[in-house]
Parts: C-alpha cells; structure tokens; sequence
C-alpha cells in the first residue's frame, strides 16, 4: 500500500509558552521542536500499516528548511521518502497550506501514482486550525473521516474507529482514503540506530509552491489572562486526610 | 441571521449543541440579528427535545434537514447539507460549537465552498457598518494561547465556538411556545454516503470521563500502573473516574483513553483531584474546565498546585489511601 503522512514541525514547549514582541509567533529561542502528537501517531500507524501490507510511506511537511528534522525522524521510524514544501516560516493561513498541499500532493501522485490512504493530525498541537485535511481531501475528490484512534485495512478498503463519550463509531471507506487520526492511536516507537543512521541519508524532495493566502489573518498571540486563584494549602501529608475530605463533604460528594 | 449548527446524536442535543447556542445568543445581539438554528438529519427533525432546547437557549426558529443519506453522522453528508442551507438561507454568519464533529463538520462546508473558516473562537465582533472584516479571538495551543485575527468574510462567517469557552445557560424567562419549525430540502448524492457510520460499539455504559462528576487524575508521580490502585478506589467512593497525564500513557500505565489534555480528554467535573501532575501546558488545557481542583502532589511549587483552589502536600501513595479510609470512616458513622 502506497501511505501518505502529512506532518507538522511545532515547538515543544514546557509548563508555558512566550511569546516574541511582535505577538506574531511563539518565542522558541529556547525551546526544541517536534512532530505535533496526533501527526507523530500518524508517521507510527502509517508504519505499522505499511509493514502488514506491504508498501511504503511517504512523509510530507510544509515549513521552513528547519523542518527536515522532522522528516528525518519519520525515516527514522521507518518512513521511505521525505517531501519538504518549503516556506520562510512564518504562519500561513488555512487555506492557503492546503493549496499548497493539495498542489505538491496532485504532483506528487502524477510521478508515483495515488496514495491509497493519507493520514492526517486531527489538528496541529499549535495553531488547531481543524481544517487543512478536509480542505485538501475535498480538492483530491476523496473522501475523509477525523477523530480516527483504530485503523484496519480490509481488502480495497479500511474499517476506522472513532471515539466517543463511551465507545466507538465505525467507518468503512473505500481505498483511495484519508484520515485525521489522533494521539492515542498507537504507541509511537523510538528510532534504533540503525534507523537513525539511515535517517541521515534520506533524500528530500523539496518543492516551492505559490499558493493564493486565505481570509483569515492572525493579528497578534497572547496568553490567556489568568485568574490567579489562592491556593488554600490544606495541610501535608496523610494527616491532611480529613481536611480533604471535608471539601469534598462541602461539595455534597461524601 | 445567525444560523448555530446543533450537534445532536441520532436526535439527542448535549452540552455543545448547549454552549453553541449560549455563545450564539451574545453574538447574534453583537449582530444585530436573530438567532435561528439547524438540525441536520438522523431523526433530529422529529424529536421534541431539539426544538425545545433550541427555543429555551434562545433560538427564534428552528431549521431541519432530512434525507435518505443522513440516517446517521457523516462529516461529508452534514457539510453538504450545510452547504445547501447556507445557499438558502443566507445567513451573516453560521456557529458551531467547536467539538470534534462540529470543527469537522464546518470545515467540510468550507472546504466546499472556498471559503475562511475560524475554529475555536472565544470572542467574536462582527464587521462595524458596511465592512466586512470581523475581529476575532480564538484558541491556539488547546488553550495556552489566543490568537487575535482578523477574518474577510466575503458573504457568511464560518465560526466555531471553543468547547467549553461558555458555560451554557437558558434564557429567562423561558419562552412560552417552542420554536417555529421548517424544514429545508436538500439534495444530496448517493456517494455522501461513503463517510457516514457505519456501526458503534459501546465499551461503557457507566459514567464517563467527559461527564464524570469527579475525577481522580495520576501523574507521573503515581509511578506505575499498579500505583493507580487507590486512585480507583477514591473514584468509585465518589462515583467518578480516574483520569491521568501524557506522561502515564506514554509510559503504558493507561490507556489513552483515560488521558486528560490538549492531545486528550477535556474534563469538566464538579472537582478535579488531581495527585503526582506537574501541571504541563498540555495536561492544564484538558483540566482548566474543572470547576474545583483540589491538588495533591510532594512539591508546594508545582503548577497544578499553584493553579488549584486546595492542595495537600504530601505522598499521594500516603495521602489518597488516608483519603479513602476517612471517607469510610464518616459513610460508617451511624
């Protein structure tokens, strides 16, 4: 099965997140960066598909240069190819990632042929625009399902699961697909050496796209103002027990 | 016109199709326009519940759309349908609460019609006069961000309201009568079918951790898989359910589905215990809708301790088994 994963490079940020003076981006002077988690889970389940049926895995990214990191650590993984559509880092708009997607994907399949199944994140860890792969999947003409936490594949098509309050839905799509899947899906493995070390070596294919901004324009970040609650320091230990347990009686829980 | 999409389950309205309403009846007033909603397909048009929550959160008229393909949720069927009433309606702007299904389904309508789509607003101020750009706040980073943007909406605005930005509330007084109801034709195709469901399977019919009541969260401070022992005591003495951190389902003590935060579950219980959590970006922004924190955890410092209204300091291996033996002790009294 020929896979498609779709991946964002974000900052992985601590117990908070600055932001730079402009209010135009996330300070990450001193922070790393990472896959976005639901996309992380997404390079594993492409994997993980992969080896059971007998394919490869493509791994695509829009962002700066920088974001061959991110590539190179879903080869490790055991992604084949790397496809970089290239940008000068700053924040594009919804509409306008999933132009330049939908283009580098219709060029992408016109010299390999269709993905049978492309794996989107749900949503990213930073912007959480939830839209860029139903935006690109209704250009493709194909069909997708987000909220996906259990792929299988079944003959020419795939059962996927989806979570809700208590349960799952089931959706039953037909080859070629797409799916937003969400953490949870799978347990992403960690690289072996072996992996890392044919990561290096991965050829990236890089494309520069033109694609039209969207209507949505991101003014300025800021934090969330924040009601600074007085903590109430019960005691310590197990002889605060009660003290406990006499908020939860003012609750009407005991 | 403001038009809120209501998501309902074969018929049946929760709190998004709530909070929706609640967000839409300040924005409709920013308007200067009535609130009406919408309920797409899967028997909605025929349950008396929809028309009156819709009537008690302030809609004016109720929409429905019926049709052979939506016999259930399908992403691609709903965004059709929307489409459709959008076409015939020509609302100024259409609300969603921004839950799963609803982002989904009002980023298919998007997609279809070329437009901007902004999810997850918190604050939404419509264009003054005769512009056409509306200012807005939205959620970035599960809520450890906002993002002030503008949006050039060419004809409706396409919004989503962050989960949980507003608590819901009827109006007061209640209205006297139900909404007016209509129902909109559309006209779909047979092959919208290919994303609606398929079949469900229930794992739980008990309470779950979205509606838990209370919920007992563990860290990586809890340690170990078998360490969650005493937390699921305390849950079940106070009928709740045990939540946990990125950290434990990375680690493989939990399942996912017990994970609370950004890439998990948003909780919204009457009070969150949450014992050995650090309180990371990630773990705050599933746990910041709780109503009460009470924080165990050994280090005064820590985030969840800081952001709590009460905290033990101490062991959670010493101070949730104590915990557990004293509300015993007290269901014991005679």
């Amino acid at each position: 099965m020929r896979i498609l994963c779709c991946v964002k490079r974000v900052p992985a940020p601590g117990a908070k997140i600055n932001v730079t003076a402009d209010g135009l981006a996330v300070d990450a002077a001193h922070l790393g960066f990472t896959t976005s988690p639901h996309e992380e889970c997404g390079v594993e389940e492409a994997v993980q598909i992969a080896e059971r049926t007998g394919g490869e895995v493509t791994v695509l990214t829009l962002g700066p240069a920088e974001a061959a990191e991110q590539l190179r650590y879903a080869a490790s993984v055991g992604a084949r190819h790397g496809v970089l559509v290239s940008t000068d880092g700053s924040a594009w708009d919804p509409q306008r990632t999933a132009r330049a997607l939908t283009a580098a994907i219709r060029s992408l399949e016109a010299d390999g042929g269709v993905f049978d199944l492309i794996l989107f994140g749900n949503e990213s860890a930073d912007s959480g625009g939830f839209q860029v792969g139903v935006r690109v999947c209704h250009a493709l003409g194909r069909p997708i399902v987000n909220g996906i936490k259990g792929i299988e594949t079944e003959g020419s098509g795939v059962r996927a699961r989806r979570e809700i309050d208590g349960g799952f839905e089931v959706y039953e799509l037909d080859l070629p697909a797409a799916l937003g899947v969400k953490e949870g899906i799978n347990l992403p493995r960690y690289p072996t050496m072996r992996g890392r070390l044919a990561s290096k070596k991965l050829e990236i294919t890089t494309f520069e796209i033109e694609a039209d901004a969207g209507d949505q324009s991101l003014v300025r970040l800021h934090r969330p103002t924040e009601t600074v609650s007085q903590t109430v320091i019960l005691g310590a230990g197990p002889d605060a027990a009660p003290a406990a347990v006499d908020v939860l009686e003012e609750l009407g829980l005991v | 016109m403001l038009l809120v999409v209501l998501e309902h389950d074969r018929g049946a309205l929760g709190e998004p199709a709530r909070e929706a309403l609640t967000f839409g009846r300040t924005l409709a007033a920013k308007m200067g326009a009535e609130m009406h909603a919408l309920a797409i397909g899967a028997g909605a048009a025929a349950t008396e519940q929809v028309a009156a929550v819709s009537g008690d959160h302030g809609a004016a008229r109720l929409y429905t759309v019926d049709h052979d393909v939506l016999s259930d949720f399908g992403p691609e069927a709903w965004g059709q349908s929307l489409v459709q009433v959008i076409d015939a309606l020509g609302p100024g702007a259409v609300l969603a609460c921004g839950s799963e299904r609803g982002n989904e389904v009002m980023a298919q309508a998007a997609a279809r019609l070329d437009w901007p789509f902004v999810a997850n607003c918190t604050d939404v101020t419509p264009p003054a006069g005769a512009g056409r750009e509306w200012s807005l706040t939205r959620i970035q980073w599960g809520g450890s961000l906002l993002e002030d943007a503008t949006l050039a909406a060419s004809g409706t605005a396409l919004l989503t309201c962050g989960l949980h930005s507003v608590a819901s509330t009827p109006v007061e007084p209640a209205p006297a009568a139900p909404p007016e109801t209509r129902a909109v034709p559309v006209d779909l195709g047979a092959e919208l079918a290919r994303t609606v469901v398929k079949d469900r399977v229930v794992l739980d019919a008990g309470v779950t951790l979205p509606t838990a009541p209370v919920v007992v969260g563990g860290g990586r401070g809890v340690g170990s898989a078998e360490g969650f022992a005493p937390l699921e005591e305390l849950a079940e003495l106070l009928a709740g359910r045990v939540g946990c951190s990125r950290a434990v389902t990375n680690n493989g003590w939990r399942p996912h589905s017990d994970q609370v935060g950004q890439t998990g579950t948003r909780i919204a219980p009457e009070i969150y215990i949450a014992s050995g959590i650090s309180g990371a970006i990630q773990h705050w922004v599933g746990a910041m809708g709780s109503k009460h924190i009470l924080a165990v955890n050994i280090d005064p410092e820590a985030n969840m301790v800081v952001k709590a209204d009460w905290a033990v300091i101490g062991d959670l291996h010493q101070v949730i088994p104590a915990m557990n033996a004293e509300i015993r002790r007290r269901r014991d009294r005679p």
